[in-house]
């Protein structure tokens, strides 16, 4: 039922496509790519999109079209590990936390909002800045970046859920707290959990992206389109292409995924229905 | 609860929160943090006293209360580059990150309440679809490449704006031309949430007896959504900017960077590229202090504005 209202869906649909094909490039980069997204060509130094380079070169001649395809890998992977890290460990805290109340509510939710007191990006500075640059890392620091923010929206759904008959029911048949919590709770929170994944995708991408920019994310040579910008500031008027391309490319992942946000909340979370078409 | 109180028991617990978090980050920096702190060209005499400084001699918990003394009595450390106070620096570059979220805050006031309110009242007419897609697209934005595109072709391109700096010290337009662009990139992340926002809760009031009421009571339109409607509905929004203003301070730093700005935002930033800890670690303090201390503020206001609630 839900797939044949996405289908009908044209926000959905949209949304899908520009997310799938982004998966398709990182996915099949070596492929598509026409040229070595590392290979120097001191010749072939900040051309303009040409016939042989389709979206031009960079200062060190590489080919900014495969650079761009290579650079759609490290955005989506870092997007999905740290999301999927993020929405476990915080949806487990949140549930927890929403289901019990009182001082285990307490006791988990205090160290969710010391983490929620920092900006997004300073606290992931700074923790980039102690653990130093690296895939792991950047994935565990966007992780710990989306926990809280999982743990509050989870908790709020487990804290209305649990007031509910079928739960008071499974209650009063004896279950235990944590079969209650896994059967009934968790599997009914499910339609928020999907929607805040797909929104926070498009937040931990920005999140890399904007490590990257900033010189601290994926360490160059290796492309990524939050690094590629960085490198296309340093010669905006010269070579515009640079700058241009890469934040397309991000502009429509980021695009995709808020569409497809916007539009699975319409159809999975009635309540929200009509507040925000 | 008197504000005080109420201060000390949930915003006072979270900044020492936040400063236990930068303690523990600051001791999982590989290797040794009072070389960390140093930089490579510390003298063995240095590191040594150092570590006596930073307690690194004693047990973890009696070095985390040395470190939240120090904090409390504001003994925030030197910079390693500039080898001064690093919280007098944060406070020094304060003032130009503040007027840059000031007035992003004030651009996000004047386009998205009135483009909130004009598609709530013309709902589904082509003014509401026009903003929408607008705002969806500012939304799905990445602020570094709205900034980089305005530089390009307004600064660069059209020279009708300066490239980079603050403007001269002094000179108030020449400040304010520094100011639009950054500005205008900060703002545009935050556009789309205000702007929903304010339309949505529009649309709701605009369904609600009162409204009905002024109608046929003969009021002129614009008086019963300014004054009947508006009024009502902004309750949700001034929440959302309030909250907004603690998270244009994470937006900043990307913003300063980008326009080459001074400002706590290139500080971190500038810091981190040359790991002078202490310094980091001071304006990320700053920010967070900032940051709950905003987000209190915000609470409070919703009190005030909301006597349905009790706070």
């Amino acid at each position: 039922m839900v797939f044949s209202r996405i289908l009908k869906s044209p926000k959905a649909l949209t949304g899908l496509v520009l997310v799938g094909s982004m998966v398709l490039l990182a996915l099949f980069a070596p492929w598509i790519a026409p040229y070595d997204p590392l290979a120097i060509d001191p010749v072939a130094s900040n051309q303009a999109p040409s016939a042989e380079y389709w979206l031009g070169t960079d200062f060190f001649g590489r080919d900014v079209l495969s650079r761009m395809i290579w650079g759609a890998r490290p955005s989506l992977l870092i997007g999905f590990a740290s999301v999927f890290i993020g929405c476990v460990i915080g949806s487990l805290i949140g549930v927890t936390a929403g289901y019990f109340r009182g001082w285990v509510d307490a006791v988990l939710m205090r160290p969710v909002d010391v983490l929620l007191s920092f900006p997004i990006v300073v606290l992931a500075l700074a923790m980039v800045a102690a653990l130093g640059p690296s895939l792991i890392n950047l994935i565990l620091t966007i992780s710990l970046l989306f926990v809280p923010r999982f743990a509050r929206v989870v908790r709020g759904e487990a804290m209305a859920l649990r007031e509910l008959d079928y739960v008071e029911a499974a209650r009063a048949c004896g279950q235990r707290p944590f079969t209650i919590i896994l059967r009934h709770v968790l599997p009914n929170a499910t339609a928020q959990i999907i929607v805040t994944c797909t929104v926070f995708m498009a937040n931990a991408i920005l999140v890399e992206a904007g490590l990257s920019f900033l010189g601290v994310g994926v360490t160059p040579p290796e492309p990524s389109w939050g690094n590629m910008l960085a490198d296309g500031r340093n010669n905006i008027l010269g070579a515009p292409w640079l700058t241009t391309f890469p934040g397309l490319m991000l502009t429509l992942t980021l695009v995709g995924f808020n569409l497809l946000g916007d539009a699975l909340r319409d159809i999975l979370d009635p309540r929200l229905r009509g507040l925000h078409n | 609860m008197g504000l005080l109180t109420r201060f000390i028991f949930q915003a006072v617990p979270t900044l020492i929160g936040a400063v236990t978090i930068l303690f523990l980050l600051l001791r999982m920096i590989p290797g040794d943090p009072a070389q960390a702190m140093l930089g490579a060209d510390a003298t063995a005499v240095d590191l040594a006293r150092m570590r006596h400084e930073l307690g690194l001699d004693q047990p973890i918990w009696v070095q985390y209360g040395l470190y939240l003394r120090d904090f409390l009595t504001g003994n925030w450390g030197n910079s390693i580059v500039s080898k001064t106070p690093a919280l007098d620096r944060v406070l020094e570059a304060l003032p130009d990150t503040l007027m840059l979220c000031g007035m992003a805050i004030v651009i996000i006031i004047g386009i998205s309440l009135p483009a909130g309110v004009l598609s709530a009242v013309r709902r589904d007419s082509w003014v509401d679809y026009g903003v929408s897609v607008a705002v969806f697209l500012l939304m799905s934005m990445p602020q570094f490449w709205l900034g980089l595109l305005l530089l390009l072709v307004l600064s660069y391109w059209l020279d009708w704006f300066p490239i980079f700096g603050t403007g001269d010290a002094g000179d108030p337009l020449s400040i304010l031309h520094h100011l639009v662009l950054p500005a205008l990139t900060l703002a545009a992340g935050f556009l789309g949430l205000v702007t929903r926002l304010t339309r949505s809760s529009m649309l709701e009031v605009l369904g609600r007896e009162y409204v009905r009421t002024a109608r046929a009571k003969g009021l002129r339109e614009g008086v019963v959504i300014v004054k009947h409607a508006l009024r009502n509905a902004l309750l949700p929004v001034v929440t959302v900017i309030g909250l907004t203003m603690g998270q244009l301070l994470g937006g900043a730093v990307i913003v300063e960077v980008v326009f080459a700005r001074a400002g706590v935002g290139t500080m971190i930033w500038d810091a981190i590229l040359q790991r002078d800890y202490p310094q980091v670690q001071a304006a990320v303090a700053v920010f967070a202090a900032l940051f709950i201390t905003t987000n209190f503020l915000t609470d409070l206001l919703y009190g005030l504005l909301n006597p349905r609630i009790k706070i």
